[in-house]
């Protein structure tokens, strides 16, 4: 099991004579995916890096957590198809690996005549992308399901497979199944130029040279740019569309029983309202197409504005405490459907414009990747997969025990009885086993990911210091 | 999942000034078994890393004050458990609590709540910008300073220029980090004048009134924030750290999910004059009914209550029910919230929206006046604004609501300020 966060690749500054099998660029949810992919192939030698000091630190930590059932996509695109074999792929590695899900079923809620228009265009388009189970639902109906519902809706198009996910523990498990498997996970390595050398893609990096005979771009928002270094050029140009959220109090939970999603219009996606499986409740995002593919600031109109719109869905929520805000990046680019494409003479894969379904389609991702490369390089040899063994992640999600309500955990032991972040409740004994765990966090935010610890409505007032003193390294982890 | 069951007389939740004190008065009485539940590893409360003096006679300190009514309370019999969390409800006067002795369910005869305050966080303000490390509130800044020795940073913006914002510059100038500024949205600081000319003068300390936090800056670590001045002006403050403080909050989770109703304005358990809630045999006390007040005034809340806890368990308390205590703008809120007829109360604390200059309390029922009080000085927003409490001797318990209002040096002048 290695995970790298500094010094250089290769030590002394000697490349080893036999160079990677595969490289893939990025460990968001794409990446980590596709490398826990391959490394069902035990004979590969695989490295993932990564820019950032930790998986999942763009795109995939900042999203609307939605497992989706891919009702709405366009019928017969490549990211139709992924979701769909994605959501059925990612629902059952997460009963598996205990990734928290919760099918609450999504509304999508009619709130003038062109909405309630645009409804049955709707369901045919769930219909062509092989969803049967939404149906129309009545203005009495919606309000019955949804009994704080702001006055006006006119009645919703009910889809009842669509569910909440814990986006962070995803990426976790891949990366920590991966690393398991034998994978090289390089952290901090940012890659500046990348040529050809005895039939290998030579990569220099911030933390010196790798090599790779097959190299996948899951670059997410920094697609384009490998596109380019590898390439000399790219199809498409990643534009990043900056949506800013606003987690409510999980005092507001009950407020809300269903993904309450807009009906898209020609004036484009709407907010939606949400329920996390952490208890919160989510308002956003915004649209916000920009240049700085580093924007990750909230800013004043764009809270402004999604409180108005909360407001008119349901209006209670607007009178709770907000626990966060956040602006994450998709990924956009000027093409509809996702990006992917194997350049085979150049050993090569694009996995790009992986927009807010990448998180669904993300092992269907991988296994079509998998696929191409075993197509396009056949010297890999990617028959016969191996299941990995199992990981089993800690429970992040309120809908299942957490460990500070498990007399049967805190009797083996007690740090698992003793809370240390008291809004999210999260004990000691989880602290301790994410800071050993097989991919550890780099920073108290990589924490809060793995354990939710400072993550709640006091963001550190009660426990801030504490929990910095665990991970730095200062506490005790002998029993009580 | 097996929970171990017990019983005792009384239940306290939260042993900080108010929870102990109450805990005090009670065990004290010889009422029983009396458990205080503390979910911090030390009891004590927020004085525990309040190292500033003020907290009683001869400059008491916070972990003075706080070492010294955890050891009234133990003296007086009490229990305190201490890393133990009361997670929630099994039933009107059952807690279910969380400890690394496992997990247990504690029936009460009568519960008291004293789960405290906490200052608003950067996010809960709707401050826009990126999400840097180096963004705290007082409580943290405190906590990783006095309890902890943390390094915090080198150059601070404290936002917030009312007493707790003073405490934060003393912790911050302990850490040796250098303070660029005091900033508050209000027209004018609110620290006492010592304190003001101490940050000003003594350690130099520019005090920016009229200026909100527009944003901040910077990515991993904070760079700087930008601040729009009272003009609409906007300028940028390179800074690592920024402490926000004041913009305290009831922390009413446990209330709330024992469906207690809260009152409007506190946003803490809606009370009487005797700490009872809407639910019978659960009591609040200290800063989750007004957020906040010093530690002396949550202590004398906290054996005031003692006395209405005694009362509720052997029957000699007033009936239930009275009527609202309601006020009008500019005031904000007045805890307790309800009048108990006949049942005298040691003093309302109030808070006032703007400024008042030397305002006169007006308290009417039915169109009757029942007491009217001159402030002898500013009523400043976020500042304590107390009232005397023995007209409630005179509310009538079949009336309508009692009001209090501001009025003039006449009543229906209005007093308010025009700053």
């Amino acid at each position: 099991m290695t995970v790298t966060t500094k010094g250089p690749l290769s030590p002394k500054g000697q490349l080893s004579p036999r160079p990677y099998d595969v490289a893939v660029v990025g460990a968001g949810v794409v990446g980590t995916a596709i490398a826990r992919e391959l490394a069902r192939h035990p004979h590969l030698r695989i490295a993932l890096v990564e820019a950032s000091g930790d998986v999942g630190d763009g795109t995939s930590k900042a999203n609307t957590a939605i497992l989706h059932t891919g009702f709405d996509a366009v019928p017969g695109s490549l990211e139709s198809r992924l979701v769909r074999e994605g959501q059925r792929l990612l629902s059952a590695y997460a009963a598996e690996s205990g990734i928290p899900v919760e099918t609450v079923g999504a509304l999508l809620v009619a709130w003038d005549d062109e909405q309630l228009d645009a409804l049955p265009g709707l369901l045919e388009k769930a219909g062509h992308n092989g969803y049967d189970a939404a149906r129309i639902i009545s203005a009495d109906e919606t309000r019955a399901r949804e009994p704080h519902l702001g006055p006006g809706a006119l009645g919703a198009l009910d889809v009842p497979g669509e569910s909440i996910i814990c986006p962070w523990t995803t990426t976790l498990a891949y990366a920590t199944q991966a690393v398991r498997s034998g994978v090289d996970l390089h952290l901090n390595v940012r890659v500046e130029k990348v040529s050809s050398e005895d039939g290998a893609h030579l990569l220099d990096t911030s933390r010196g040279a790798l090599r790779a005979r097959f190299l996948v771009n899951a670059a997410g928002l920094n697609a384009d740019v490998l596109d380019r270094l590898v390439l000399g050029s790219g199809d498409f140009t990643v534009t990043p569309r900056r949506g800013q959220l606003i987690v409510f109090d999980k005092l507001a939970r009950d407020l809300v029983r269903h993904i309450l999603l807009p009906v898209p219009t020609a004036l484009g996606k709407g907010v939606l309202v949400a329920p996390t499986v952490y208890g919160n409740v989510l308002l956003g995002p915004t649209a916000e197409d920009l240049d700085d593919k580093t924007a990750t600031g909230t800013t004043a109109d764009g809270l402004d504005g999604l409180l108005t719109k909360g407001r008119r869905i349901l209006p209670a929520l607007v009178d709770e405490e907000v626990t966060a805000v956040y602006a994450g990046l998709r990924a956009a680019t000027e093409h509809d459907d996702y990006r992917i494409r194997c350049h085979e003479g150049r050993r090569y894969v694009t996995v790009g414009g992986i927009r807010s379904t990448g998180l669904t389609a993300s092992m269907a991702i991988a296994a079509h990747v998998a696929g191409l490369i075993a197509e396009a390089d056949p010297g890999l040899d990617l028959k016969d997969p191996v299941e990995p063994l199992p990981v089993h992640m800690p429970n992040l999600g309120e809908a299942f025990p957490r460990p500070y309500q498990r007399a049967d955990l805190i009797a083996t032991d007690p740090a698992y009885g003793t809370i240390v972040c008291h809004c999210e409740r999260v004990t000691r004994g989880e602290i301790r086993d994410a800071l050993i765990s097989t991919v550890p966090p780099a920073s108290l935010e990589g924490l809060r990911r793995r354990t939710r610890a400072r993550g709640g409505r006091c963001q550190g007032f009660y426990c801030g210091a504490a929990v910095r003193v665990l991970h730095e390294g200062r506490g005790e982890w002998g029993p009580e | 999942m097996t929970r171990r069951q017990r019983g005792v007389d009384v239940l306290v939740v939260g042993a900080g000034p108010a929870g102990l004190a109450a805990a005090r008065g009670l065990a004290e009485h010889g009422v029983g078994v009396v458990e205080v539940l503390e979910r911090e590893v030390v009891a004590g409360g927020v004085p525990r890393h309040c190292h500033h003096r003020g907290f009683g006679r001869w400059g008491v300190t916070g972990p003075q004050y706080a070492a010294r009514t955890v050891e009234a309370a133990l003296g007086s019999g009490a229990r305190v458990r201490t890393g133990v969390t009361a997670t929630g409800w099994a039933g009107p006067l059952t807690l279910d609590t969380t400890g690394p002795h496992g997990l247990e369910r504690i029936t009460a005869r009568a519960v008291v709540l004293a789960t405290g305050a906490r200052e608003r966080p950067r996010s809960a303000r709707l401050v826009p910008g990126t999400r840097p490390a180096g963004v705290l509130t007082t409580g943290e800044l405190q906590q990783a300073v006095h309890l902890h020795g943390q390094r915090v940073g080198t150059r601070a913006v404290v936002v917030g220029a009312e007493p707790v914002g003073y405490a934060a510059l003393s912790a911050l100038r302990r850490a040796r980090v250098t303070v660029v500024a005091l900033t508050t949205d209000q027209p004018r600081h609110q620290l006492g004048r010592a304190s003001a000319v101490a940050a000003r003068i003594g350690h130099g300390v520019p005090v920016l009134t009229g200026t909100t936090v527009a944003e901040l800056l910077g990515r991993g670590r904070l760079s700087g924030v930008r601040l729009r001045h009272r003009d609409g002006r906007l300028t940028t403050v390179d800074c690592d750290t920024v402490v926000f403080t004041g913009d305290f909050v009831p922390d009413h989770e446990l209330a709330r999910r024992g469906g207690v109703a809260l009152d409007p304005g506190t946003r803490g358990p809606a009370v009487d004059g005797a700490f009872r809630t809407g639910v019978e045999g659960v009591f609040a006390v200290g800063n989750v009914l007004h957020a906040v007040e010093p530690a002396l005034w949550a202590a004398r809340e906290g054996a005031l209550a003692a006395d209405a806890v005694r009362g509720f368990l052997d029957g000699s308390g007033p009936a239930p029910g009275g009527p609202a205590i309601e006020v009008a703008a500019p005031l904000r809120w007045v805890a307790p919230n309800r009048a108990v007829p006949g049942v005298p109360v040691d003093g309302f604390v109030l808070r006032t929206a703007q400024a008042l200059t030397r305002p006169v309390l007006v308290v009417t029922q039915d169109g009757h006046r029942l007491h009217r009080q001159y402030v002898p000085r500013r009523a400043l927003p976020n500042r304590t604004l107390r009232l005397a409490g023995h007209w409630t001797g005179k509310v009538d318990a079949a009336g309508g609501p009692v009001r209090i209002t501001v009025g003039g040096l006449r009543d229906g002048i209005f007093g308010a300020a025009t700053e």
